[in-house]
């Protein structure tokens, strides 16, 4: 790996989202607008339900935001061809990787922090423990999300494709992550299931964010970053330089 | 001297011989064209030049290296049929980002842009350029490393005549400096602009000499009749 390659791929990525202008609009106000409907649905409700709900929300939303974003501009690298151009270059896999998980990393620290700040100040959301845990904690879940996504744009061949990969690995998880259904109260086979998905250890280190003032998250956290890791050592895997 | 060399090439994509049993090489200082009909497998060998073709037998070797082999990626440019280029990216900026994965001097993206000449278009983005522009870029992006080998596949499709002259005439240049210049086409008449020709059908290299060699061996005024005379002996 080489700091100057890694960085270029960065800077690129970010300039292209740049000229995506409502793509990035999107990426800004999306988080914003639901954490406010959140906050409204629960106006006339006893003030638990907001706080509970929005801490979930800030885990899944960069993460879902992240895994399709990146499952199709890979995709994209990948067919038309500047992928294989790189790969004949002397680029490191490791370079693409994490040029892109950088980028995305700070394009979720700004959507996050932009929605947090939001919650905090304007919506009310109590928080007991530090804020700026629930940043870390967004960014590593999206890190996760542009990781998986990566990973998943390699058995895609359309963009349509790439995007089923959505409903198919997150729907599960946020059904499985105690947003519903507290874990511990789901059917055996399934809390075993939810003990070996990210997203669980995301929600539940939001949740630990939100509800203690000196919160034990680094086990949570240490866990989503290691299913980051995993998942970008599955991505490099897909970068083939040789293929048929 | 001899910048690629080729023996027993054989690939089998999909359970079909896309290559046969290819023995040839590629000079340094030469503009070296490989012709045939599309799907005879240009595209298939050039890839396995470049490196990124798995290989099904045979040996492949660039500048005494093994294709493909790491200490080889900076010095060879590579422009694939569809230009490889970021649609949402301006001419510079794609220059530039390709410029620092190779880091090369940011002057080169100037001077590449000359030479394809885009000068007036480096500011837009490549997915609003003609299709002759964009391949143009995708040029430009092989050419910044200024590399020892450069393979082009099929690069003068669709380009207006002057234009493809100037080109050929860059290819040349390049050659002049010592490089390797292998150049694919499907249209027989850019023949004459090589300094020696390959010739493919089916898999197989059936002709390999210079164009007025061929056109006198063969008895022809034109390659394209030259390809059919062969490709009758052939089948004889």
């Amino acid at each position: 790996m080489n700091p100057r390659i890694t960085l270029a791929v960065t800077r690129r990525v970010l300039i292209q989202l740049r000229r995506d202008r409502r793509t990035s609009a999107m990426l800004v106000v999306l988080p914003c607008v639901i954490m406010t409907l959140l906050w409204w649905m629960f106006q006339d409700q006893p003030d638990f339900g907001f706080t509970a709900l929005a801490a979930a929300l800030l885990a899944l939303i960069p993460f879902i935001i992240m895994f399709l974003v990146t499952s199709v501009t890979t995709l994209r690298e990948r067919t038309s061809g500047t992928l294989e151009r790189l790969l004949a270059m002397p680029m490191g896999k490791g370079d693409f990787l994490v040029g892109y998980a950088l980028a995305f990393g700070l394009v979720a620290a700004v959507q996050s922090g932009l929605a947090v700040a939001l919650s905090v100040w304007a919506l009310d959301l109590d928080v007991a423990g530090p804020v700026w845990l629930l940043l870390v904690v967004a960014i590593v879940d999206a890190v996760l999300g542009s990781a998986l996504g990566l990973f998943v744009s390699a058995f895609a061949r359309t963009e349509f494709q790439a995007v089923q990969f959505m409903p198919a690995l997150v729907i599960p998880q946020i059904l499985l992550c105690g947003l519903f259904i507290p874990r511990e109260d789901l059917p055996p086979v399934l809390h075993a299931v939810s003990d070996v998905l990210p997203l669980s250890y995301a929600v539940d280190a939001m949740r630990k964010v939100t509800a203690h003032t000196d919160p034990a998250v680094w086990g949570d956290l240490f866990l989503v970053a290691a299913f980051a890791a995993a998942a970008l050592v599955l991505g490099a895997l897909t970068l083939r330089r040789q293929s048929d | 001297m001899a910048g690629v060399e080729i023996s027993g090439l054989r690939v089998v994509r999909g359970g079909t011989e896309v290559l046969r049993d290819l023995t040839f090489s590629v000079e340094t200082g030469q503009v070296t064209g490989l012709l045939g009909p599309s799907g005879c497998g240009k595209t298939t060998l050039m890839r396995a030049i470049v490196g990124v073709q798995r290989i099904t037998a045979g040996s492949v070797t660039v500048f005494g290296e093994r294709a493909g082999s790491a200490g080889l990626r900076s010095r060879i440019g590579y422009v694939t049929q569809a230009p490889s280029v970021y649609d949402d990216l301006t001419v510079e900026e794609n220059l530039a980002f390709f410029a620092a994965v190779l880091g090369v001097d940011p002057g080169r993206v100037d001077t590449c842009v000359r030479l394809v000449d885009l000068e007036a278009e480096r500011a837009k983005v490549a997915g609003r350029l003609s299709g002759g522009q964009r391949s143009r870029v995708s040029l430009a992006v092989a050419l910044l490393g200024e590399p020892a080998l450069i393979v082009l596949d099929e690069p003068t499709v669709g380009l207006d005549p002057v234009l493809r002259r100037d080109l050929w005439q860059t290819f040349h240049g390049l050659a002049d400096q010592g490089a390797a210049v292998f150049v694919s086409s499907h249209v027989m008449d850019e023949a004459n602009r090589c300094d020696r020709l390959l010739l493919m059908r089916e898999g197989r290299i059936i002709a390999d000499d210079t164009p007025a060699a061929l056109l006198e061996k063969t008895g022809t005024e034109e390659i394209e009749a030259a390809f059919l005379d062969l490709v009758a002996k052939a089948g004889s």
